[in-house]
């Protein structure tokens, strides 16, 4: 059995993970203090990519990754590279998709955030940085965790906008999505088969991950 | 003086408009909720910031809109108990207590002090709990424990008691009255319960939709509130507005009946303690009908409408102790309505 789809499949969602993590707390930090109205219309747009079917999310991207698109051909006019069609290019699939999970779920916790907290801190004489730090982000913690692992089992589960930006090529390409898909229209049932024990072994263990987190959350 | 306030603050609904001088004694607020009294503690504290105005503790100027002084809060020494407490949940009873300590103790001195201060609220066998498993009465203690720590110039009280079991109120009241003779400099306390207040506090001020209507002495305040906010949030449930016919006899609008008194001027309303109404002729005497009779665990209210009055006129309330109506017991009767025990009130 090659095993380079799980190792794929592995990095992909490691590397878009990384990248949301980054960026779903710094939206969330900030959307959650921005006015009502402002929050209202970036909520509906950052959200939107949950609930569209992959496939309009891979083709909404392939317009404009694509080589004939405009943000495809600047690159492959100026530093040669096509976007489309390489191992990194599902990292913009599942990035765009998994977005959301991590962006929502930190917004919430967020959120959930007393500010009578941070003003007793205040008053009990206790430095910004203090209540940043050890009053704050103690509080949010949890909520960024299960965001985090929420958001690498759903990359790690991502299918129709990966196949559509990157396809699928044995040892390239392949994830273990698309392999288990491309051994089931070829009949080959047995391998198949193994490939979703794995992906339902991984999931497994990240959804435990999930729920251990939450309960520690709860317990305190 | 310990403090002076006097400072304004625009909101949508209302505009805060607070000024009050106190020194070493118990200062109360009180109003209904979101009348502007919990916002005040905050500007004192700096965790909200007045439009305009000046503060100073112990004479030393913390805030002035006009000189552009604005003391941070963690400079300004000021213990502000929130309402549920506002302890760090994910700290335990110890390391809460601990920060209170952190302004002005350093290491081993923080511990030590944050001890004893527990040990001084029999919270020692608590100290590495989380303030989740702690009861209402143990949150309170350490929150308590965690300002006295910090060694503030004033104490400030936000509705104390409002998150407490009922059973358990009366208990912490005792205790917080102790702490507050121990601490022994200005205390504010804001509630909107008159028991409250009046057991605790040596002065009242009346907040009105973030106006201070009344301030004075707390037996000053009882017993002539002034204006009709201060009437029923010091607990008379028997208010009237008026119209004055000469110097000293009006008309009872709400209740439909004609009294006589020294009148004031500017008097716009009337109130009557539930208790203050008396049986049988004297001055301002009506012939009643008992409109309602209403049994309380220790008392009884019986709603009286006078004969005079029309239909759509508001029943007077009376209350009594059991063997009182026990022994009057009537369909009809006649009561009074000493003039001196009439609130006389404004707005």
């Amino acid at each position: 059995m090659d095993l380079y789809p799980l190792w794929n499949s592995l990095r992909i969602a490691g590397i878009s993970t990384g990248i949301i993590f980054f960026l779903g707390i710094l939206s969330a930090y900030y959307i959650a203090k921005a006015p009502r109205w402002v929050k209202g219309v970036l909520d509906v747009v950052l959200t939107l990519p949950l609930v569209l079917p992959p496939t309009v999310v891979g083709f909404l991207l392939l317009r404009v990754l694509g080589p004939r698109r405009p943000i495809g051909a600047f690159f492959l006019e100026h530093f040669s590279v096509r976007l489309t069609m390489t191992w990194w290019s599902a990292i913009f699939a599942t990035a765009v998709v998994i977005f959301p999970l991590m962006y929502r779920t930190c917004r919430g916790a967020f959120e959930s955030f007393d500010e009578t907290l941070a003003a007793a801190g205040k008053t009990l004489g206790l430095s910004g940085a203090y209540i940043f730090w050890h009053i704050r982000m103690p509080f949010c913690r949890a909520g960024i965790l299960a965001g985090t692992v929420l958001s690498f089992a759903r990359a790690l589960g991502e299918y129709g906008a990966t196949s559509m930006l990157a396809g699928y090529t044995p040892g390239r390409t392949a994830t273990i999505s698309t392999t288990v898909y491309q051994l089931w229209r070829t009949n080959d049932d047995g391998l198949a088969f193994r490939w979703v024990l794995v992906n339902v072994a991984i999931s497994f263990v990240v959804l435990l991950a999930v729920n251990l987190v939450e309960k520690r959350q709860k317990r305190r | 003086m310990a403090i002076s306030v006097d400072i304004e603050k625009r909101f949508k609904s209302f505009t805060l408009r607070i000024a009050f001088e106190a020194g070493n004694e118990t200062l109360a607020l009180l109003g209904a909720s979101g009348c502007g009294k919990s916002m005040t503690l905050r500007c004192i504290a700096g965790v909200e910031k007045p439009d305009r105005g000046r503060i100073a503790l112990d004479g030393a100027v913390v805030f002035d809109s006009e000189k552009k002084i604005n003391v941070s809060p963690q400079e300004r020494r000021v213990g502000l108990m929130f309402q549920h407490y506002a302890l760090f949940p994910q700290m335990t009873v110890l390391q809460n207590v601990r920060c209170g300590a952190r302004r002005s103790l350093k290491g081993e001195a923080q511990e030590r002090a944050a001890l004893d201060m527990l040990k001084a609220f029999g919270l020692e066998d608590l100290q590495d709990r989380l303030p989740a498993q702690l009861s209402g009465g143990q949150q309170q203690r350490a929150a308590l424990a965690r300002i006295l720590v910090s060694d503030p110039r004033i104490l400030m009280l936000d509705e104390p008691f409002s998150a407490l079991d009922s059973h358990l109120r009366f208990r912490m009241e005792q205790e917080v009255r102790q702490v507050i003779r121990q601490f022994g400099k200005t205390v504010l306390l804001v509630s909107h319960n008159r028991d409250e207040v009046y057991r605790m506090a040596d002065r009242v001020a009346i907040l009105n939709n973030g106006q201070m209507e009344t301030i004075g002495s707390r037996d000053q305040v009882f017993s002539d509130p002034g204006t009709r906010t201060g009437c029923v949030l010091t607990g008379c449930k028997n208010v009237s507005a008026i119209r004055v016919l000469d110097g000293s006899h009006v008309q009872a609008l709400d209740w439909g009946i004609p009294l006589t008194l020294p009148l004031r001027p500017g008097t716009d309303a009337l109130g009557i303690r539930m208790h203050a109404v008396k049986p049988g002729e004297g001055e301002n005497s009506f012939r009643c009908r008992v409109a309602e009779v209403i049994e309380n665990p220790f008392s009884i209210t019986v709603m009286l409408h006078p004969l005079a009055a029309p239909e759509n006129a508001v029943p007077i309330g009376w209350e009594m102790e059991k063997p009182v109506w026990r022994a009057l017991q009537a369909e009809e009767l006649t009561v009074h309505f000493p003039a001196e025990s009439i609130l006389q009130l404004k707005g």
